[in-house]
């Protein structure tokens, strides 16, 4: 059992909007030795919901435990395991990489490929933006590591399921589906 | 009608039907004290509030309703979280209330302030702070209604000063609505025809049972699937009770100190039908040794004990009276003679197994052992009373040596291994059945660990009996030392125990003393039929093991025996 491949898991965990409930989840991560690779928190359409995607790592009887044991807390309303369907995931990166005279032209090329943006500019440094999944953000601090980064700030991963591509129906719209995705794949990809 | 906090509190209880709280008062719970007194719900006062919940406890697992205990804030509710823990581990119905300091002094480190709702995340099944007296009521009805359904446990609900003082307009709810919480009770019906197959195919069945089927009173039809389909029982400490031990096909315990065939049958047989156990380590000692041969079917109202120890072929999410009801309905048209027959050679190599490793002990003219006091004890109770254990081997002796004939009557700290848990359980139990034998099998180290609650028995003329096995050691874990660390005893020689009989006497109980083997009827005689509560003190034999044994971390099959 316990000779299982272990693999990356995104969770989308939506509770209840309450003091105290994120303590619940991660106390039941730290408390039963599952490990959280990453966590991200807040608000959804529904003021008294707040969304938690993490991001876990284990083999399939460790995830079917973090999804039923999640499940078993009080305040958890629903566990999505977004892998193997159908997702959309992103991180969203702060990078403050050194930008001497000489090398200024090439952050600004790869910040150009990457579609980012530079959000702060300083004699010395260029601070930049970069959203996209995991190994993207991972390519772009490959590419700038021997420029010298001085900092980065991670948001950690959000998810949201892909909707399904059959065409869209001719139906009357109500104010109330203004919220609903615009884009059916998701998002424009940058990738 | 407006109320205050305390009042709403008071009056909510006695809506939930709560006749009986057990706790002790503080500064910031004095307000809810005062409309106590002005109650007719009955009060227990404690010596200490882990007695409290331990009596919360105790009086759930003997009447299979909620156990109430109230205490104040800081070391009050620090004092419970031992009790709330072990209710936890065992799935025992209790709500827990706190005092807590008014909610505008809270994050100031205001005195006898502590977030006991943080400490006791892990180990409640859910707790609240309560942070206004508008929500007071329908988080009492949340409470009642989480500790009691799906897989029950501990609720603690803190109390802030300032919500006991506020007033509101008081009514109670007539429904809980939790959108995220919703058990599965009703198991599902494709997979107790899976299930019935397998029984109806299996040459060498066995039926594990947890306490599952105690806490979902389930005993009745436990014992209608065994004898229709001849398949013999072996329980968990938790299970026992859950089916008559002294039945033909009754295997008593398995595990760590379980016995030999039950053992052996569980390494042996082709299905494992586990019925409300979840697998625990002392009850299947290496797992990847455990029933190695059998197709497994795992019942269970918790989907997080199903696959969490062992890899299931059938499982059956649900409450254990209604998938067995299910599988009797659809094993009906089965002839019970038939499966007596084709099962026969199956149980009579379990019986051989019985035969040749009975459950045994040297027997002694000089020293008095300690099976033997839980032997002639079942034999003057005829297995009727109600046992609360405390830990160690007095634990395992009980589980052992005293044959449980109906559930709700074995109370004992299963999960946890609390120390200091069975003395106040019986008094909950006796509380809850005024009318039965309630008896607390003890060691002399475990007893002193809420040895103060004596005053609150002899205060409510509660006649629980404790039977005191004293050995002079912390025994259990001698018996390591003996078997494990060459005979180095350390830390284990209780040097300094009391005189308990004279213990006993000062509280204003009665003692009395065994100390040859020919005194152990005489003492239980009396002390059973003394009015009020009593300390038998049983001078044993010191260094008697408990057998047989599994080795922590070795197969079923690898037992110590002698």
């Amino acid at each position: 059992m316990d000779n299982q491949p272990e693999e990356k898991h995104t969770i989308s965990v939506l509770v209840d909007n309450e003091p105290g409930v994120l303590s619940r989840v991660t106390g039941l991560f730290s408390g039963r030795g599952f490990n959280i690779e990453s966590l991200c928190v807040a608000e959804t359409l529904d003021p008294q919901v707040s969304r938690i995607t993490l991001v876990t790592r284990g083999n399939e009887q460790i995830i079917e435990q973090i999804n039923k044991q999640l499940n078993k807390l009080v305040n958890v309303i629903k566990v999505s395991d977004f892998t193997h369907t159908e997702f959309v995931e992103r991180e969203m990166a702060l990078i403050k990489v050194r930008a001497e005279a000489q090398s200024r032209a090439e952050i600004l090329r790869i910040v150009d490929i990457f579609r980012c943006k530079v959000v702060d500019v300083s004699p010395q440094f260029y601070t930049i933006e970069v959203t996209g999944n995991e190994s993207k953000i991972k390519a772009i601090l490959d590419l700038l590591s021997h420029l010298g980064i001085k900092e980065i700030a991670r948001t950690g991963t959000i998810a949201m399921a892909r909707s399904k591509k059959e065409p869209p129906r001719r139906e009357k719209k109500s104010p109330k589906d203004n919220y609903k995705e615009v884009d059916p794949y998701g998002e424009k990809d940058c990738e | 009608m407006r109320l205050s906090g305390a009042e709403i509190f008071v009056e909510s209880l006695q809506q939930e039907g709560v006749t009986t709280i057990f706790g002790l008062p503080g500064g910031v719970i004095t307000d809810i004290y005062d409309c106590l007194g002005r109650s007719p719900i009955r009060h227990y006062l404690v010596r200490h509030e882990q007695g409290a919940v331990h009596m919360a406890d105790g009086y759930a697992r003997a009447s299979g309703k909620v156990g109430v205990c109230l205490v104040t804030s800081g070391p009050g509710a620090t004092n419970t979280v031992t009790g709330v823990a072990a209710a936890y581990m065992d799935s025992i119905p209790i709500v827990v209330f706190t005092g807590q300091v008014p909610t505008l002094l809270i994050g100031n480190d205001a005195f006898q302030e502590v977030d006991i709702v943080g400490i006791t995340r892990p180990c409640t099944k859910h707790n609240y702070l309560v942070k206004k007296v508008e929500d007071l009521a329908r988080i009492i009805k949340e409470a009642f209604y989480l500790a009691r359904s799906g897989r029950p446990g501990p609720i603690l609900v803190d109390l802030p000063k300032d919500v006991l003082q506020n007033k509101t307009e008081f009514k109670y709810p007539k429904k809980v609505e939790l959108r995220s919480y919703r058990p599965t009770y009703s198991a599902h019906p494709g997979q107790i025809q899976k299930a019935a197959a397998l029984m109806v195919k299996a040459k060498r069945p066995i039926i594990f049972a947890g306490g599952g089927v105690v806490s979902s009173m389930a005993s009745k039809e436990l014992k209608t699937l065994a004898e229709k389909m001849s398949i013999p029982v072996t329980t968990t400490l938790m299970g026992l009770g859950a089916f008559p031990g002294g039945h033909p096909l009754s295997l008593g315990m398995l595990g760590m100190h379980g016995t030999y065939w039950a053992n052996m049958a569980v390494s042996h047989c082709d299905l494992l039908i586990a019925v409300g156990a979840r697998f625990d380590d002392r009850a299947t000692g290496k797992v990847e040794l455990f029933a190695p041969e059998a197709k497994i079917i795992h019942i269970d109202i918790d989907p997080t004990s199903i696959r969490k120890n062992v890899l299931v072929d059938v499982p059956i999410v649900g409450d254990c009276r209604d998938a067995l009801t299910k599988l009797n309905h659809l094993l009906q048209g089965e002839d019970a003679t038939h499966w007596g027959k084709a099962r026969q050679s199956w149980l009579d190599q379990i019986q051989e197994w019985r035969t040749t490793h009975p459950l045994t002990y040297e027997p002694s003219e000089t020293e008095i052992k300690p099976q033997f006091v839980i032997e002639k004890l079942y034999e003057l109770t005829r297995g009727e009373a109600i046992i609360a254990t405390e830990v160690g081997q007095n634990q395992m002796w009980a589980a052992q040596y005293y044959l449980f004939d109906r559930p709700n009557s074995f109370l004992t700290s299963g999960g946890l291994g609390v120390m200091g848990y069975g003395f106040p359980a019986a008094i909950g139990a006796q509380v809850a059945c005024p009318d039965r034998l309630v008896i607390d099998i003890a060691g002399d180290g475990s007893i002193q660990m809420n040895i103060q609650e004596m005053a609150t028995a002899v205060a409510n003329r509660i006649p629980v009996k404790i039977v005191i096995l004293n050995n002079g050691y912390l025994g259990m874990v001698r018996q390591f030392q003996e078997l494990f660390y060459n005979k180095r005893y350390v830390q284990t020689r209780l040097n300094g125990n009391p005189d308990f009989v004279k213990l006993a006497e000062a509280y204003g109980a009665v003692g009395f003393r065994a100390v040859r083997p020919d005194e152990v009827v005489p003492v239980l005689e009396k002390g059973l039929a003394a009015p009020g509560p009593v300390i038998m003190d049983f001078i044993v034999a010191p260094e008697e093991c408990v057998r047989p044994m599994v080795p922590a971390g070795k197969g079923m099959t690898e037992m110590v025996l002698v």
